[in-house]
């Protein structure tokens, strides 16, 4: 069996089959160093068509689909720069910032049954974490995203276009917040913690009676 | 009634007893658990109704489906905040006498999963429990212990005066509020007339 084909070889003959997309691998310093293809939103739909027929790929099974929150984040760092000053080159430190983050993602694992080969992660970010927050569904190609990208939507807030069932699946129908983002905030429920300690002492130290609370 | 008396008419085949004592030996021996589970702890409950552990010998064996003709209810796994108005609500449903459980430490505060998102820290935070079981699960042995507690406390309770059960108090609630959704929480996030924060007290 010939062994699966490198994502670089994906790419291209992707970007030569889907014409327009955006394509880019996605590094991973984790010990496992499993890349992704980080796909365009607008072409989402296509690059999983193309990835699902393809007769070297044969990704037919979908096997996972999860969210990542990517808040933003603006790092300052201190440079040296040369500048001419009153006609004087001299040395200037700057403040640059560089900004990181501040979108959603939704991360799918393939598998190929047929071939037996995988996986393929693909990945695809929303425009912000606010009102552009839409995604193409992949439901119509892969069935089994259904309940997983509810569960996305219900936790991370995705809205997926074309889904066929889009409500909250774990949490209920007028809960405001999305959970899972690093910038939930959860009910202040710590009145009664009998072994805190950590954040949870932080928490639960609020509600002790004040001649208690050192 | 005098106990040597009693004994020397058992003696002549006459038996007899108080009408509290014949009331409560019926009502522990015949507790209908109701049939529903939460989580893992459930299947724990499952073992000790079945062969090995045989929750029958308690007169336990008949797990109803309905909470019309439910007993006690064994709250066995995490109750997570989207079901906790529908453990109160079968609660209710329940005609009284009526009597829970609270199996492992999900049901008793949340447990492993207290810090999570949607796990209610305890159900006595909405219901009043009568015996509350450790564990994660508890073993059959467990629950089995628990339920002789529970029958124990059955039989311990006056039938008149001031510490009759619920349901011989007509003043007493047989039903509790169930918690609505809310936009952050369940409101309320727990009934104060059932449960309190215990206060807390520097030692010295």
């Amino acid at each position: 069996m010939m062994p699966m084909q490198t994502l670089e070889e994906i790419k291209k003959r992707l970007e030569s089959a889907v014409p327009g997309v955006c394509v880019e691998i996605v590094s991973n310093d984790s010990p496992c160093q499993q890349r992704s293809l980080l796909v365009d939103r607008d072409h989402g739909p296509q690059v999983a068509a193309w990835l699902r027929r393809d007769d070297a790929l044969r990704l037919d099974y979908l096997s996972n689909v999860t969210g990542v929150d990517w808040p933003e984040v603006v790092t300052k760092q201190k440079i040296k720069v040369k500048r001419k000053v009153d006609g004087v080159e001299k040395e200037v430190e700057e403040v640059v910032q560089t900004r990181s983050g501040g979108y959603l993602e939704a991360v799918y694992h393939l598998y190929s049954m047929e071939l037996k080969q995988g996986a393929v992660v693909i990945r695809m970010r929303t425009g912000d974490r606010d009102q552009q927050n839409k995604l193409p569904s992949l439901t119509p190609i892969w069935r089994s995203a259904e309940l997983q990208e509810r569960e996305i939507y219900d936790l991370f807030g995705i809205v997926f276009e074309g889904h066929p069932d889009l409500r909250r699946i774990l949490m209920w129908d007028g809960f405001e917040a999305h959970p899972m983002r690093r910038d939930y905030v959860e009910p202040d429920d710590y009145e009664y913690e009998p072994t805190p300690h950590d954040s949870v002492l932080a928490k639960a130290k609020a509600h002790y009676p004040p001649e208690v609370a050192p | 009634m005098d106990e040597g008396l009693r004994s020397e008419l058992s003696k002549q085949g006459i038996f007899t007893s108080t009408l509290e004592d014949l009331y409560n030996w019926g009502r522990q021996n015949s507790v209908w658990p109701l049939q529903f589970g939460l989580a893992c702890c459930a299947i724990e409950m499952i073992a000790t109704s079945m062969a090995r552990f045989d929750l029958a010998r308690f007169g336990a064996e008949v797990f109803r489906p309905s909470p019309r003709q439910a007993d006690l209810m064994i709250v066995a796994g995490t109750v997570t905040k989207k079901m906790a108005p529908q453990v109160v609500r079968l609660y209710n449903q329940m005609p009284e006498p009526k009597y829970v459980i609270a199996m492992g430490a999900c049901a008793i505060s949340g447990g492993p999963f207290k810090q999570g998102y949607n796990v209610l820290k305890g159900i006595d935070r909405f219901i009043p429990v009568d015996v509350h079981i450790p564990g994660c699960p508890p073993r059959p042995e467990a629950l089995l212990h628990a339920f002789m507690t529970l029958q124990q406390r059955i039989d311990g309770q006056r039938l008149t005066g001031k510490s009759r059960p619920r349901h011989l108090n007509a003043e007493a609630p047989s039903e509790f509020p169930v918690p609505q959704f809310g936009a952050k929480d369940l409101e309320p996030p727990f009934n104060p007339e059932v449960w309190q924060p215990p206060r807390l007290v520097r030692s010295e």
